[in-house]
């Protein structure tokens, strides 16, 4: 199986998703700005309320769906948590699907029944419930290791999930069995309200490494160096290294849910600096940026007008 | 052949006609073979398929769900029913919830089996029919192992469809000997089988119109029960009927209402423990659809609500056995 950088899926919209033959900085800044202003866009409709239930947008945490799932290849699977709509616009570029379903209409992914956090697609699953995707993420992988194919199964979990018992069972019977799973844990500093220091004691990689599963550990928003190493942990994994940990260092500039942040400003504002958004932003000429973000918003303001149209 | 050797029988013949069945489970392998015995020599016919796994319930089943998501039909021993407690977010949030919070994307056809009950001086957690506790979870089947059931058709069912499922098995059953229903007869007394590939199971000593009482109980205490009711009818004359389905979630109530139409009379039993418990449902669906007909509320022989001591004399006090439910079909059938 291919490890080049997977291109847009057929069928998704390429102001969204990246065109073809666009400079790989370009793509990484569009998919990166589709989700930002895909989250955004949500949280507008929220308080406009055209939207049911709640959401938990990614915003400040781009880089690591991005960086992640351009590795990944048909036969792949990816399964998410709560936070799960930049895993999803990543994996799929769905924006109309995404949204028509956190819109309970019928032409959502699953019909309305999921809404934001259970979302399901040809190579992608999310469930709201913290820490039960990761044995099921390794039920997939011990499905590929039977199958004797080289397809790689990814769990993406926050720091917040590592309160969740069964997630160490499942490390443990991962390593046991050598499955090819690949855990990504994104770390935000803040499990909903409470902040690590009240949720988290020890070394965070050194419980991933009790069990004997290699971790790579960064702390960065920058795409390019998020994919970077993700390639090659994806890459092992798939070669049959057995489990493997990617533990991202980032931050949720939003809040957990909706209105519910009671954080600091000041450490807000400081990670403001370095969102991926800019710190890769930097990397584009002003007016490719500027392109990029008219493409975007266009076509994201299509989705929402076809979305609020539908029955 | 014993009952736990039927189902490791069904459990290999499984393995070997359907490249997709997995079995996962604490201590399965061989040379051990499960703390009963019923994986006895599969892992070492089918070392990759057949996996001992650590102590760890919550993924065993969500490992079992994945593997099910992938298309695979794991099959999941729970060594001691008492521990389903261990897996009960993978099974209601998770097993249970996929197929439709997905819109019907996905499947996840996960069979959990789960060595139940008590009588065996086992104690307090290691005894429990807990299985109550999953009656009524949407999109959940819970089925219960029976000597008048064949396992072979059983998992025929299991492996042919799409929903998951729960099939407690009381582990006094494993020792005992399938009594499956020859010629219209078990034994000494009448048995018909009605609906689909898991019958309800009617037994009674003379054609049900001679009946004054219905009986309905599942699992060892349907064996207890059959036994009971052959002998109150051969020395007393008291004839009751057996009903005995093995799903018994959801149910299908259209056998029981048939013979409380009958009889006017219902009797429920199971050893868990009582209240919010199967016999209170069917009580008031039976109560509900058949008002009027009924001659006597209907009676629910039911285990008592507390712990299961570990003592003999004090753990029989409690439980439900055969005193009890001999007791309750003479008081209805007054």
């Amino acid at each position: 199986m291919s490890t080049a950088l997977a291109p847009a899926r057929t069928g998704s919209d390429e102001r969204l998703t990246g065109f073809a033959g666009e400079p790989l900085d370009q793509r990484r800044y569009r998919r990166m700005r589709f989700i930002r202003r895909f989250e955004e866009t949500l949280l507008q409709l929220f308080e406009e309320g055209a939207l049911n239930g709640t959401t938990h947008a990614c915003i400040g945490q781009e880089a690591d769906a991005v960086a992640v799932i351009e590795h990944l290849a048909e036969g792949d699977h990816i399964f998410s948590n709560h936070r799960c709509h930049g895993h999803y616009l990543a994996h799929s570029g769905d924006a109309l699907g995404l949204l028509a379903e956190i819109m309970g209409k019928e032409a959502g992914v699953c019909r309305g029944m999921g809404g934001s956090q259970h979302i399901c697609a040809p190579g992608f699953k999310s469930n709201g419930v913290q820490g039960g995707i990761v044995p099921n993420a390794a039920g997939i992988a011990l499905a590929n290791q039977l199958s004797g194919n080289d397809a790689v199964s990814v769990v993406f979990i926050g720091d917040g999930t590592l309160g969740e018992g069964v997630v160490y069972e499942t490390l443990n019977m991962a390593a046991l069995w050598k499955l090819p799973l690949l855990v990504v844990c994104e770390d935000n500093r803040w499990a909903q309200s409470t902040p690590i220091a009240a949720n988290l004691a020890g070394d965070m990689a050194a419980r991933f490494a009790a069990f004997g599963v290699p971790v790579r550990e960064v702390d960065s928003t920058d795409v390019e160096e998020l994919s970077a190493i993700a390639g090659e942990e994806v890459g092992l994994v798939r070669a049959g290294a057995g489990p493997r940990v990617l533990l991202i260092h980032t931050y949720r500039l939003c809040h957990h849910s909706k209105s519910d942040d009671e954080r600091p400003e000041r450490e807000i504002a400081d990670r403001w600096l370095v969102e991926p958004l800019l710190v890769h932003g930097q990397r584009l000429d002003e007016a490719d940026r500027r392109r990029i973000d008219d493409e975007v918003e266009t076509a994201l303001g299509e989705v929402v007008a076809t979305a609020r149209a539908l029955p | 052949m014993i009952f736990a050797k039927e189902l490791g029988d069904t459990l290999r013949g499984a393995l070997t006609d359907d490249p997709r069945v997995v079995l996962l489970g604490e201590d399965i392998a061989d040379p051990y073979g499960g703390a009963f015995k019923v994986t006895r020599g599969l892992s070492t016919a089918f070392p990759q398929r057949v996996r001992t796994t650590p102590i760890s319930e919550g993924a065993i089943a969500g490992v079992s769900a994945g593997l099910a998501l992938a298309g695979y039909r794991p099959i999941a021993e729970v060594m001691f029913g008492d521990f389903l407690t261990l897996m009960f977010d993978q099974v209601v949030n998770h097993i249970a919830k996929y197929q439709a919070m997905y819109a019907g994307q996905a499947t996840c056809p996960v069979v959990v089996r789960a060595a139940t009950g008590g009588h065996r001086g086992y104690g307090p957690t290691h005894s429990q029919s807990l299985e109550k506790h999953f009656l009524g979870v949407p999109h959940l089947r819970v089925v219960a192992a029976s000597l008048f059931h064949d396992p072979r058709e059983v998992f025929s069912d299991f492996l042919g469809r799409d929903e998951p499922v729960l099939y407690v098995e009381h582990k006094l059953l494993y020792p005992q000997h399938l009594t499956l229903p020859v010629n219209g007869r078990i034994g000494d007394l009448l048995a018909t089988s009605e609906g689909g590939p898991l019958p309800t199971v009617r037994l009674s000593a003379v054609p049900v119109e001679d009946c004054t009482v219905s009986v309905l109980a599942y699992g060892y205490q349907a064996m207890l029960a059959a036994k009971v009711i052959e002998r109150l009818a051969m020395e007393e004359e008291i004839f009751a009927e057996l009903l005995v389905p093995a799903q018994i979630a959801p149910m299908d109530w259209a056998p029981v209402e048939r013979s409380v139409a009958v009889t006017g009379r219902l009797v429920t039993v199971e050893e868990g423990a009582d209240g919010w418990s199967w016999g209170t449902e069917a009580a008031s669906v039976i109560s509900r659809r058949l008002f009027g007909r009924l001659r006597r509320p209907v009676d629910v022989v039911a285990s008592e609500a507390t712990v299961i001591p570990s003592s003999k004399t004090k753990e029989a006090s409690i439980l439900v056995g055969s005193a009890q439910i001999e007791a309750a079909i003479r008081a209805a059938a007054r």
